[in-house]
C-alpha cells in the first residue's frame, strides 16, 4: 500500500543557472556543492588594479605558473559546501567533546609516563604552531588561488588546521591544569629547540612562497602529509607502551581528517597534473623539493621522540607511492 | 591536579592567542608584507580586543545547527512551491536585484577577509576575519541555494553570475567591492567591517529580508535570521577595528577618517539600488527609504558617531548631503531603470494610484511636486501606445558609476554635473562626493570600467543594443521589460486561476 498526496504541481522552466547549464547541459538539475561553487568567483571585468600587488588582478590566473584551461576542474570529491562542511566537522567535534570528558573524568593523562608527559609538551604540542602555518598558507590560498573549487575547500581546510592547533591547545591544559604552563613550554622548544629549528625553518619559508599552487603543494600535499604521519603515527605509536593510549583518543579528530583531506588533496593534484607534461613537472618539482626538505625537517622530531630517525624513511616511501600514483614524477 | 576552570575569555587567550609567534628566518615584513604601505601605525598588536572569543569547536558548532534548520526550510519550500506564496509576482524582482547585485558581494567579501586573515599581523584580528570569510561564504552559497528555486519558475535570476560582471547597473555594486578589494587590509577593514557591516548593514541586508518577510518569502527571511548572528559577529569586528586602530595611534586618525568619509559615501551610492527596491519594487512595502534612512543612519549612526566622537572621529562628510537625498534618491533611481526596461534584468513598472498615494505620504516635500507629474506623464504615453524608452546611452559618474541622473543638492530640476582633470583626461561625477574620492585616488579611479565607455570603446558584443543585450545573455522579452506581459507575470497568473479553480 502506498500514500499519496495529491499536490499542485507546477512545470520548472529550468533547473539551474546558465553558467551550470552551460557545463552540465540544460536539462540536468545540480546539486548544492554545484550550484554553491561552480563559476562564484568573478572573472572579466574588473575595476581596479590591487595597491598592494598592481601587477595582478585581485582574481588572476597568472598568479601560479600552473596552468588550466578550466579552473572548475579542480571538483572537491568531498562536494563540500558551507552546509555540509560544518555538519561534517560539527559531528567530529561531538566525538572530540566525548573523549575529552572521558579522558578528563577518569584522569588518564594521570597514567602518562613522566619522559613521555615531557615529550608530549615538547613535540606534540608544538604541532599546534605547525597548524597555525598551515592555517595562514590555506588561507593565502583562499586569497590568492583562482576559483571557488579549489579556494573554499582551502578555505575550510585552514579553519580545520586552526581546530585541530585548538584541540592540540586543550591537551596541553589538560596536561597543565589549565594554566598554560604546558603551551608556553611548547612554545619555547618551537621558538629555541633544536629538534624543532629545521621545522620552523620550513614553516616560515612557506609562508612568503609566491605561487599559490606550489604553497598548495607544500602544505597540502606535503607538510600536511609528513607532520601528521609522524605526530599522529610514528609518535602515537611510541606512546602506546608509556600511557599514551589517552592522547591517541584525542587526536582522533586528526587521523579522521587526514583520511578525508587527502582523498580531497589527492583529487586536486591529479586533475591539475593530468591537465599537461608542464603542470606534471611543476607539481612534481615542487612535491619533490617540499618532500626531501620535510623529511628532513621531521627527522630531529623523530629522533628526539624515538632515539632515532629511521621511522621517517616509511613515511618518505609511503607518500613517494602515493604521488607516484597521482602521476607525479618524483 | 585540580584543573582550574576557564572562563570564555581565558580559554579563548589560551588556545588561539599563542598560536602565533615572531619569525626569525623569515622577517616578519616578509611575512606580513602588506599591512604597512597603507601608513596604518599598529604598535601593540595584542591590545586587540577578541570580540566573539569563538573557538571553532564552538564555531562548528553553532554553525551547523543553524545551518541543518536553514535547509530543511528550504527543503520544504522548495517542496511546497513556496514560491508562488510570495505576495505578488512583482515582488519576484526584489530577490533578482539581490541575487545579482548583492550575492556576488558576499562571495568578494568571502575572499576578502581571506586577504584580510591573512595579511593581519596579529592573531586576533586575523583569526575574527578568517571566521568572516567563511560566514562570507555561507551567504552566498545559502543565497544562491534559497534562490535557485525562484530561478527554476521565473526569469532574471539565471545568468547572475555572467552578469554581474558585465551589465551597466550591476557595475555599481561590483566597482564598489572591486574598490575595497583592491585597497589594503586596514582599508578593506574599514570598508567593508565598519563602514558596509556596522554603519550600513541595517539599510542593506534588513530592508531585504524585512521585503522577504512582508512579502510571504519564507525561505529567504528564514536564510535572513540564519544570517542574523553572523551579522552581529560582523558588526562587533567592524566596531571593534575601527576602535583599535583610533587608540593605537594618533596618526592613524586622518587615514581612518578619509576612508570612513570615502566609504560611507560609496555604501550611499550603492544603496540606491536598495532605495528603489524598498519604495517601487516591494508589493507590500516595509518602510520608506526615507524612514529607514532616519531609524538607521540619522538615529543609530548619529549615536555612534557620537560615541566615536572620543577619538577625535567625525560624521562622515556629505552625510547631510545623503540626508537631503533620501527625499530624492529612490524616485530618480527608479526613473533610470523605468526608462532603460530594455537593457535591465529585472522588471519594471509604473508605480499604481495606491502605490503613488503611499509615496505622496511618505515624501509629502518631494513627491507630488517633482515625481508625480512625471509618472503621470509616463503613464499617458503608455495608454496611447508610446511607452517611453531611453535609447541613449547614458553618461556614467566616474566614481559610483551610476548614470548622471541625480540632481543638485536643493535643487531636484537641474542634473548635478562635477569633472577633474587628470593626466588631461576630464572626468565626470554625479556629486562632490564622487568627485572628491576621484581626486584622492584619481589614479586608481582612472582605471574604472565604465560600462558606458566600453560599449562604445566596442568591447561589449557590438555596437547595438541587441549585440550589447547578447553579451550580457539577457534573455530578451523574458528577463527585460516592463512586468505587465512578462513571461513571469503570465506563469503567475496562471498559477493563481488553478489555484482559484482548485479552491473552486
Amino acid at each position: 500500500m502506498t500514500v499519496e498526496l495529491r499536490t499542485m504541481s507546477l512545470e520548472p522552466r529550468r533547473h539551474t543557472f546558465g553558467h551550470i547549464a552551460r557545463r552540465k547541459g540544460a536539462d540536468v538539475p545540480a546539486s548544492r556543492y554545484e550550484e554553491g561553487t561552480l563559476d562564484l568567483q568573478a572573472t572579466d571585468n574588473f575595476h581596479y588594479k590591487p595597491l598592494w600587488e598592481p601587477e595582478y588582478w585581485v582574481y588572476d590566473t597568472r598568479k601560479t605558473a600552473v596552468v588550466m584551461k578550466d579552473w572548475y576542474d579542480l571538483k572537491d570529491p568531498r562536494q563540500y559546501y558551507y552546509a555540509t562542511y560544518n555538519i561534517a566537522r560539527a559531528n567530529m567535534q561531538q566525538a572530540v567533546e566525548r573523549t575529552f570528558s572521558f579522558v578528563e573524568k577518569r584522569a588518564m593523562l594521570d597514567g602518562l609516563d613522566a619522559d613521555w608527559r615531557e615529550k608530549i609538551i615538547d613535540t606534540l604540542l608544538p604541532m599546534r604552531h605547525v597548524a597555525w602555518g598551515a592555517n595562514m598558507n590555506m588561507t593565502n590560498i583562499c586569497d590568492r588561488g583562482y576559483g571557488t573549487a579549489v579556494t573554499a575547500p582551502s578555505q575550510f581546510a585552514a579553519m580545520d588546521h586552526l581546530g585541530m592547533a585548538q584541540i592540540i591547545s586543550r591537551i596541553g591544559l589538560a596536561l597543565d591544569g589549565n594554566s598554560g604552563e604546558s603551551l608556553d613550554t611548547a612554545k619555547t622548544a618551537w621558538m629555541d629547540a633544536p629538534h624543532w629549528q629545521d621545522m620552523r625553518h620550513m614553516v616560515e619559508d612557506t609562508l612568503v612562497v609566491k605561487d599559490w599552487f606550489e604553497q598548495y603543494v607544500a602544505q597540502a600535499l606535503v607538510i600536511d602529509a609528513v607532520t601528521h604521519a609522524f605526530a599522529f603515527d610514528i609518535m602515537d605509536s611510541a606512546g602506546q607502551t608509556k600511557g599514551g593510549a589517552p592522547i591517541s583518543m584525542m587526536t582522533e579528530f586528526m587521523v579522521e581528517w587526514r583520511a578525508e583531506q587527502t582523498r580531497w588533496v589527492d583529487a586536486v593534484i591529479k586533475t591539475a597534473a593530468a591537465e599537461s607534461d608542464a603542470n606534471r613537472a611543476l607539481i612534481s618539482g615542487w612535491a619533490k623539493g617540499w618532500l626531501s626538505r620535510a623529511v628532513d625537517a621531521v627527522k630531529p622530531l623523530c629522533a628526539h621522540v624515538v632515539g632515532d630517525a629511521s621511522a621517517v624513511s616509511s613515511i618518505e616511501a609511503e607518500l613517494s607511492a602515493r604521488f607516484a600514483k597521482l602521476g607525479l614524477a618524483l | 591536579m585540580a584543573a582550574k576552570k576557564l572562563g570564555l575569555k581565558q580559554r579563548y587567550a589560551l588556545m588561539t592567542r599563542g598560536l602565533d609567534w615572531e619569525t626569525t628566518y623569515q622577517p616578519m615584513d616578509e611575512v606580513f608584507p602588506f599591512d604597512k604601505f597603507e601608513g596604518i601605525k599598529i604598535t601593540d598588536w595584542s591590545k586587540w580586543e577578541d570580540p566573539f572569543r569563538l573557538t571553532m569547536d564552538n564555531y562548528w558548532k553553532f554553525q551547523a545547527e543553524k545551518e541543518r534548520k536553514l535547509y530543511a526550510v528550504l527543503d520544504s519550500f522548495a517542496q511546497n512551491n513556496g514560491q508562488m506564496g510570495v505576495s505578488d509576482a512583482k515582488y519576484v524582482n526584489a530577490i533578482k536585484l539581490f541575487l545579482t547585485g548583492v550575492s556576488p558581494l558576499e562571495y568578494q567579501a568571502h575572499r576578502g577577509f581571506a586577504h584580510a586573515g591573512r595579511h593581519l599581523r596579529g592573531v586576533g584580528p586575523r583569526v575574527a576575519a578568517q571566521m568572516q570569510s567563511l560566514d562570507e561564504l555561507r551567504h552566498v552559497q545559502t543565497q544562491v541555494h534559497t534562490i535557485s528555486q525562484y530561478n527554476k519558475y521565473f526569469d532574471g535570476f539565471a545568468e547572475f553570475r555572467h552578469m554581474h560582471d558585465r551589465v551597466w547597473y550591476l557595475s555599481v555594486p561590483k566597482s564598489f567591492f572591486d574598490d575595497a578589494r583592491s585597497a589594503g587590509p586596514f582599508e578593506y577593514m574599514v570598508a567593508i567591517g565598519f563602514a558596509f557591516e556596522y554603519v550600513l548593514t541595517n539599510l542593506l541586508f534588513v530592508p531585504f529580508m524585512s521585503g522577504a518577510a512582508y512579502n510571504g518569502d519564507m525561505a529567504t527571511v528564514t536564510f535572513g535570521f540564519s544570517a542574523q548572528s553572523d551579522e552581529s559577529r560582523h558588526m562587533t569586528l567592524g566596531i571593534e577595528v575601527i576602535k583599535f586602530l583610533l587608540e593605537q595611534h594618533p596618526d592613524n586618525l586622518p587615514i581612518v577618517q578619509k576612508w570612513v568619509d570615502k566609504w560611507f559615501w560609496r555604501g550611499h551610492r550603492v544603496l540606491g539600488l536598495v532605495a528603489m527596491m524598498m519604495d517601487y519594487m516591494l508589493p507590500k512595502k516595509v518602510m520608506s527609504w526615507k524612514e529607514a534612512w532616519e531609524i538607521y543612519f540619522t538615529e543609530a549612526g548619529g549615536a555612534l558617531f557620537q560615541d566615536l566622537e572620543r577619538y577625535g572621529l567625525r560624521v562622515p562628510k556629505y552625510a547631510d548631503v545623503a540626508t537631503a537625498e533620501a527625499e530624492h534618491m529612490s524616485h530618480q533611481n527608479w526613473s533610470i531603470f523605468y526608462q532603460y526596461t530594455h537593457a535591465a534584468g529585472f522588471h519594471t513598472w509604473l508605480p499604481s494610484d495606491e502605490e503613488m498615494d503611499w509615496l505622496s505620504e511618505k515624501y509629502p516635500n518631494t513627491f507630488d511636486k517633482y515625481y508625480r507629474p512625471r509618472y503621470e506623464m509616463w503613464r499617458e504615453m503608455e495608454k496611447d501606445g508610446k511607452r517611453f524608452y531611453n535609447n541613449a546611452l547614458p553618461q556614467l559618474c566616474t566614481t559610483c558609476q551610476i548614470p548622471m541622473g541625480y540632481t543638485e543638492p536643493g535643487d531636484p530640476t537641474t542634473i548635478a554635473f562635477r569633472s577633474s582633470e587628470y593626466k588631461g583626461d576630464r572626468y565626470h561625477f554625479c556629486s562632490d562626493g564622487c568627485k572628491d574620492i576621484f581626486d584622492n585616488e584619481p589614479e586608481k579611479f582612472s582605471q574604472s570600467w565604465l560600462p558606458v565607455h566600453q560599449i562604445f570603446q566596442g568591447n561589449c558584443g557590438g555596437a547595438t543594443v541587441p549585440d550589447v543585450l547578447a553579451w550580457y545573455n539577457m534573455n530578451v522579452g523574458a528577463d527585460n521589460m516592463d512586468q505587465a506581459g512578462s513571461p513571469d507575470q503570465k506563469i503567475w497568473d496562471a498559477w493563481k486561476t488553478k489555484q482559484e479553480k482548485v479552491a473552486g
